[in-house]
């Protein structure tokens, strides 16, 4: 783990009316490094979120990704620019297959979304590519199921592989095990394991579950009341009497 | 198998004029069913690619219309032009105002629709020099096609008007599958499915909505000029958001998930029509009935049913 910075957050709040969502929050990722966000509800995690992935801008402070200042960017020019996310509740193209799902993800990230063909290489190339991503989530022996149709943990890959498809330097995870059971959870939390082991991937994630959390992590931001509450290895965050006050205690 | 129905498809309405009268149909019947469905297919990019509903498209199948009928008056006896001009002018239009409602969804860009829509409806009913107004543009007529070799004599033979038609039909619906079925046509889909998502893959969304609905307004303003050949007649009721309606209608019925739903539904449509009509003025209850019972069981549409069912 370098450390030369991926993303770096410097003191970004949000309001929503008299509501402040996330106030002062700061956070550097380095390259490499698997940073878990965590807190109690209503801890500001999804709003936190939401900011970096360019959802809406926020009230004040500054968001630099990969040595750009992306405050004031889209969404969609944050993706270009190499941020892949996935939601909560899981966003796919429910209709299509597998390999539709990652056809278009991977069409898109080319440069191809607005070409009415492809030349006979571009096209061998783009299928090449969507077997390796399908590969690397594990999918490929339902490659031509439609999403819709598989299981809640598979669906997760899908969604996962989609966000890959685009070649983030930033993949950022909103909560990867939300109501799965222990075995999906832990296919899960495998192939975001080998997916940051094996690639060397940048990963922010937000995460309920705590066994995931200390398994998967580098660092962990603790956020609380829409404050930074804590920042350190997972030792540290286990360690931190506020931190057990805030949220361990009540939740573990 | 899905290839053998398609081929089946178009042999049926390659030989449309030699078994309809067995049925009691007519040929300038199969005429008008292909405009109309090539209109409701046109709506479908929109609605059931792109996930867009349009409730005013009839505006661009009018001033396809009125261009058409306009070029042959004023400019030339030329039946392509006339096509040419016709396409242009609704498709230009739709382009330059579809640019301005591409950025509200939903309901609101169907009213959006609509209320553009009946802005061209009474400017075509008031400027009555023009365009004839309430008693339609007329004194214009189809102009048999020379290809130097060939003379195809589709202002009196019915049959030739047909193939013509379905000529030109075949050419739009490729025209559209192969968009559908290229990257672009999959980031439509995609946008469908999940705009969210589709928006978090880096997909321009409101570019790319505007494009399908340009391209729509195209194929749209196409099968309006078509339709003024099939009349030798244009008229404001062309360009009314009633008409806008008829189209919806097909596409929901035929099923709007599948390339062809709106022919069937465009087909059952006019079909019922025909032979109502001659029962009872009350034609369009019939139709209401028909789409009550085919949203409430099958609200994918007729061909939704024969397709096995996806994802819950």
């Amino acid at each position: 783990m370098s450390e030369q910075p991926v993303l770096h957050v410097d003191n970004v709040s949000k309001r929503f009316g008299s509501l402040v969502a996330v106030r002062d929050v700061s956070l550097t990722v380095g390259k490499g490094e698997l940073r878990a966000v965590i807190g109690p509800n209503g801890a500001g995690k999804t709003t936190f979120f939401n900011l970096i992935s360019g959802f809406f801008p926020p009230s004040a402070g500054k968001i630099i990704f990969d040595d750009r200042d992306v405050t004031r960017l889209s969404a969609q020019q944050r993706v270009k620019l190499g941020m892949g996310r996935t939601f909560q509740i899981t966003e796919i193209f429910p209709e299509l297959s597998v390999f539709e799902n990652v056809r278009v993800a991977t069409e898109v990230a080319n440069g191809y979304g607005l070409r009415p063909w492809l030349s006979k290489t571009e096209s061998a190339d783009l299928r090449r590519r969507i077997d390796e991503v399908i590969a690397m989530t594990g999918l490929s022996a339902r490659a031509d199921r439609l999403v819709g149709e598989l299981a809640h943990g598979d669906q997760r890959a899908a969604e996962i592989a989609m966000a890959l498809a685009l070649r983030p330097h930033l993949l950022l995870l909103d909560e990867p095990t939300a109501g799965m059971g222990d075995q999906e959870t832990y296919e899960i939390t495998q192939l975001i394991r080998k997916l940051h082991k094996d690639s060397n991937l940048t990963i922010v994630l937000i995460e309920h579950d705590m066994r995931v959390v200390f398994h998967l992590a580098d660092r962990i931001t603790v956020l609380d009341q829409g404050k930074l509450l804590a920042q350190g290895t997972p030792q540290e965050i286990a360690a931190n009497e506020a931190v057990q006050a805030a949220y361990l205690g009540k939740a573990a | 198998m899905r290839l053998a129905v398609v081929a089946g498809m178009w042999i049926l309405l390659a030989l449309a004029p030699f078994w309809m009268p067995f049925l009691g149909g007519y040929t300038a019947l199969g005429t008008r069913v292909l405009v109309l469905a090539l209109a409701a297919m046109s709506v479908n990019f929109l609605l059931g690619f792109t996930g867009v509903l349009s409730f005013g498209h009839a505006a661009w199948f009018g001033l396809g219309a009125y261009g058409c009928g306009l070029s042959l008056k004023f400019l030339a006896f030329s039946t392509p032009l006339g096509l040419l001009m016709g396409t242009l002018l609704g498709g230009v239009a739709g382009a330059l105002l579809g640019a301005l409602m591409v950025h509200r969804r939903g309901v609101y860009f169907a009213m959006v629709t609509i209320a553009f829509g009946q802005v061209f409806y009474y400017i075509a009913f008031q400027w009555s020099s023009l365009t004839g107004g309430d008693d339609g543009l007329r004194g214009f007529a189809r102009q048999p096609i020379e290809l130097g070799f060939l003379r195809f004599d589709i202002l009196h033979d019915d049959r030739a008007f047909y193939y013509f038609v379905l000529i030109c039909f075949a050419i739009i619906v490729s025209i559209m599958g192969f968009i559908l079925r290229s990257p672009f046509g999959h980031t439509l889909i995609a946008i469908r499915e999940n705009e969210r998502r589709a928006r978090f893959l880096g997909i321009p969304i409101e570019r790319h909505i505007w494009i399908a609905f340009t391209l729509s307004c195209f194929f749209m303003a196409f099968a309006g000029s078509l339709y003024a050949l099939v009349n030798n007649f244009a008229d404001p009721r062309g360009l009314h958001y009633s008409l806008s309606g008829d189209f919806v209608i097909m596409a929901v019925m035929g099923g709007m998930r599948s390339f062809w739903g709106p022919l069937l539904g465009a087909v059952l449509f006019e079909v019922l029509q025909d032979y109502i009509s001659s029962v009872t003025v009350n034609w369009m209850s019939f139709i209401g009935m028909l789409v009550v019972v085919v949203v409430l069981f099958f609200p994918r549409g007729i061909l939704g049913l024969v397709r096995q069912p996806r994802a819950a």
